[in-house]
């Protein structure tokens, strides 16, 4: 072991890096927001009255979850081109996180939906309330709040994972600082650099999602 | 109180609920036998019987909580079709309450009376938020608006889920066994409420073992097992002198418990 630390090239690349920790939160919070469109779209589709719709929703899930991020980012880049279509990296990488991320979320959210119990649905419906009244104004929040802890988590993984869109060079933390590792050889540095750089993101992220919780979710329940 | 009159025509002029030869399944077990039953205005009934003898059921299909496949149901003239629309209008002019409150957790009091009026009928926030405080005091829990329902004894989370269904205004209130989930000493805090809303002319159909309740209260008790109305009398003669053998053998059951 006779390795000298030089932290040059990393305090050189630091604005990179910085700048490229935007890229990465851009990635996150598109993927996030895609995934909570599939997650409460398929969970309403998964109980549809038509029934190839709920087979396609629960099609769709196990074939996500199924099969490795990688595969499916690559898919997107390349093998979609071939039927026509062309994306760049960052829609592509915000694409595959949500649909990855979304996959997940149905059955979450889905899970967090039949901790409802049926009296709280049929008090709306007595009330009154149309069946999708009933699920945005009486399920879905005590749902989320039932969910919210394994739901966030796995937006921290969602934005852990914007690291595989290097694989595209989409532009976000790890694929600038593999740049600046193969320009410098200096990978111990650069990638003990942006490790903490995660860790941060992650940090930030469970506390932002703490103080959601707080504010939203905080009406008592016995 | 009014004499019932059990002569009133079915689905006549006056029946605010007509159920005319309604049979229902639950797949392949049959959870209603061929059920008559006319409600005026203004009347107050009683439904008793065994557990599993269909109570429930027959009051939920009057608000389309469960459909039914044979007969028919009217109510305020409406006939409950399987239509969203006929759904809708029925469940609008008919208010639950529930064994288990069924309260909005995420809500408090007061806006758990104020969503059904301002999403289902469109009321202005300032008029639905005037209903609710004139009826959450009317049930005598005024003082609780900005609490959330886990904040609330049983007693006060069931007299809040009656002043929530009343905000809709409704023609009918169903009361499902509305105070057998509670502790003794609540018991008389509810019916009490539901007393005074007799009392105020509304018409009730309530299923509930409180036999006091019944002889204060209704017009009629109704007796049902296995999913048939088996004897259906005034207060006095259900109570003084059952027909069938089955109503005596369940009031010899429950008063004895009581
Ligand atoms: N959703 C359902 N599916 C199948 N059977 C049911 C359902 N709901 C009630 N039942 C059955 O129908 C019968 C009547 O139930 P219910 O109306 O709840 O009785 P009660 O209210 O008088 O106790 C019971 O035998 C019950 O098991
Ligand atoms: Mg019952």
């Amino acid at each position: 072991m006779n390795y000298t630390l030089d932290f040059t090239p990393v305090i050189e690349g630091m604005p990179a890096l910085l700048m490229a920790c935007l890229g990465t939160f851009g990635l996150a919070l598109g993927g996030m927001a895609l995934a909570i469109v599939i997650g409460v779209g398929g969970v309403i589709l998964r109980d549809s009255k038509i029934a190839p719709v709920r087979w396609l929703v629960k099609a769709f899930v196990e074939l996500i979850r199924n099969t490795p991020f990688l595969v499916q980012i690559f898919f997107i880049y390349f093998a979609l081109p071939l039927a026509g279509v062309r994306l760049d990296p960052t829609p592509t990488a915000i694409i595959a996180l949500g649909i990855n991320g979304g996959a997940y979320a149905i059955e979450i959210i889905r899970g967090g939906v039949q901790s409802i119990g049926k009296g709280q649905i049929e008090a709306g419906l007595a009330l009154g309330l149309h069946k999708a009244q009933v699920f945005r104004l009486i399920v879905l929040k005590p749902a989320l709040r039932a969910i919210f802890p394994s739901l966030t988590s796995q937006f921290v993984l969602l934005t852990l994972t914007t690291s595989v869109a290097s694989a595209i060079s989409a532009y976000e933390l790890t694929s600038v600082a593999q740049r600046i590792e193969s320009d410098s050889f200096r990978s111990f540095e650069v990638y003990g650099t942006i490790t903490l750089f995660y860790l941060v993101i992650s940090w930030v992220m469970m506390r932002f999602f703490a103080a959601i919780s707080t504010r939203y979710f905080s009406y008592p329940v016995k | 109180m009014n004499q019932p009159n059990a002569e009133a025509p079915l689905g006549g002029a006056d029946a605010m609920i007509a159920m005319n030869h309604v049979e229902k399944w639950y797949g392949e077990f049959k959870a209603l036998t061929d059920i008559n039953l006319a409600v005026r205005k203004g009347e107050r009934i009683v439904l008793c019987g065994p557990s599993g003898s269909g109570k429930s059921t027959l009051i939920r299909c009057i608000n389309h909580l469960e459909g039914y496949q044979k007969g028919e149901i009217r109510v305020g003239g409406t006939k409950l079709g399987d239509d969203a629309k006929t759904i809708d209008a029925v469940r609008r002019e008919v208010g639950m309450v529930f064994q288990h409150f069924n309260l909005f957790p995420h809500l408090s009091v007061l806006q758990n009376c104020m969503l059904a009026p301002m999403r289902s009928l469109g009321v202005s926030k300032a008029e639905a938020e005037a209903t609710a405080r004139q009826l959450l005091g009317r049930v005598k829990i005024l003082e609780q608006a900005e609490k959330y329902p886990a904040q609330l004894s049983g007693g006060q989370q069931q007299r809040v889920a009656i002043a929530r269904a009343l905000c809709m205004r409704p023609k009918v209130m169903l009361f499902d066994e509305p105070t057998s989930a509670l502790d003794p000493e609540m018991v008389k805090e509810v019916l009490d409420t539901m007393i005074a809303l007799a009392e105020e002319g509304m018409t009730m159909i309530c299923v509930t073992h409180e036999m006091g309740f019944a002889r204060q209260v209704a017009n009629r008790v109704i007796f049902m097992a296995s999913g048939a109305i088996v004897e259906e009398a005034p207060p006095e003669e259900f109570f003084g002198n059952p027909r069938h053998e089955r109503t005596r053998r369940f009031l010899g059951e429950i008063l004895h418990k009581h």
